[in-house]
């Protein structure tokens, strides 16, 4: 986090040192595939949920619970929870990272963002479960 | 958060309109972005005539037209005049690229806009503080590493090593690419842009060279390397029609390939 909005040579530190910051951090491939692999999965489950909103449309409660509670229907949803909460988180970190430049809003935006998507998806994982299991 | 709009000292205001050369008709008007360190004024954009009977098809040859025969304290890079050496990268109708290469006739608009290349500090006129763009070029130390011996003659390749450097070596560093990402506008301190990681690739798949793993290890940072979001500008704006998006692509894909 060594962002800066001096120009090249407005400090007496040199430029490679400007250049060279904190050193490369030795991560991000996992964020950067874990995006993708998200992102395939999500196409098939997306697909899945949208037929599972078509086929208990205008269905009475009951029926809508009886069928989410079905274990392929609850599976496919909970895959999809997991899977697009987790792809949210990471490709709302990549925004925040381009475009917040304050290291103090840059880290709560970024702690805010997992907490948002950690509790988005188990809200909805809870949910799932619940029906699932009845009580 | 990302700087959207110019502080007041840096706005644009109305500029001089210079004026036409007399007895021709054949005149192409250039509107120019002119900013002068040493007199406080605000940036402007000045407008010019060039007489296309007296001046050769290019961009350059207009610019040279103007600084010789209207207004010689228009201040701008230029050396070989022919897409090789990169001095005269500028941004020519909404777009990066060299001004030798680029024909008047080729300019969409009414006039020839010219601005200095975007989101760079501007030393005067249409020239751009490059300083960290080759610092950044330096820092991924852009020539063979190799812990064996040195051979007697040089270093051999076989043909098909040697084929997969076409489209890399050819970077000239104009600057067109790297100044045309919005990755490298909002992060250009810490993401090191196109021009850098096309060269960071080209040693990275030069069959000769042996600190592959070193040269990945210092690029796998969630800034240096993956802040290209693919948007392509630097495809589009490349005067030598070279692909920076595609090397990156290529060493994000080395990088997940060593994970597995």
């Amino acid at each position: 986090m060594s962002g800066s909005s001096e120009f090249p040579g407005s400090s007496l530190r040199t430029v490679r040192r400007r250049v060279a910051g904190l050193g490369a951090a030795h991560s991000g491939t996992h964020h950067f595939w874990l995006q993708r692999v998200t992102a395939l999965a999500n196409v098939p489950l997306t697909l899945a949920f949208l037929a599972v909103l078509v086929c208990v449309a205008g269905e009475p409660p009951e029926r809508v619970l009886a069928t989410i509670g079905q274990p392929i229907v609850a599976i496919i949803l909970l895959l999809a929870i997991v899977s697009i909460t987790t792809h949210m988180r990471a490709g709302m970190q990549v925004v925040i990272e381009d475009y917040v430049h304050n290291e103090g809003a840059k880290v709560l935006a970024l702690v805010g963002n997992t907490f948002f998507c950690a509790a988005m998806g188990c809200a909805g994982v809870f949910a799932i479960l619940k029906i699932s299991f009845g009580g | 958060m990302v700087q959207l709009t110019l502080p007041k000292n840096s706005q644009l205001v109305p500029g001089t309109v210079w004026p036409k050369p007399e007895g021709t008709n054949r005149l192409t008007e250039y509107r120019i972005y002119r900013w002068n360190p040493d007199d406080g004024k605000n940036p402007h954009v000045d407008t010019y005539y060039v007489d296309r009977d007296d001046c050769g098809p290019m961009v350059l040859d207009g610019l040279i037209y103007i600084k010789n025969k209207i207004d010689p304290t228009l201040t701008f890079r230029r050396s070989c005049r022919e897409g090789i050496c990169g001095s005269c990268a500028m941004n020519i109708d909404g777009t990066n690229t060299l001004a030798c290469l680029k024909s008047m006739d080729d300019v969409t608009a009414k006039s020839v806009n010219i601005y200095p290349l975007p989101h760079m500090p501007v030393v005067k006129d249409l020239v751009p503080d490059l300083t960290q763009f080759y610092a950044q070029h330096a820092s991924v130390e852009p020539w063979l590493h190799t812990k064996t011996p040195a051979p007697e003659k040089e270093w051999p390749q076989g043909r098909q090593d040697r084929e997969k450097l076409d489209g890399l070596y050819e970077c000239i560093l104009c600057a067109c690419c790297s100044t045309s990402c919005p990755s490298y506008w909002w992060n250009g301190d810490r993401y090191l842009g196109p021009a850098a990681l096309l060269q960071a690739y080209r040693w990275l798949i030069d069959s000769r060279d042996e600190a592959t793993g070193e040269r990945l290890d210092d690029l796998e940072d969630p800034f240096r390397l993956y802040r290209c979001h693919t948007i392509m500008n630097c495809a589009k704006a490349c005067p030598k029609g070279l692909n920076p998006a595609k090397a990156i692509a290529e060493i994000k894909k080395m990088m997940v390939a060593r994970q597995f």
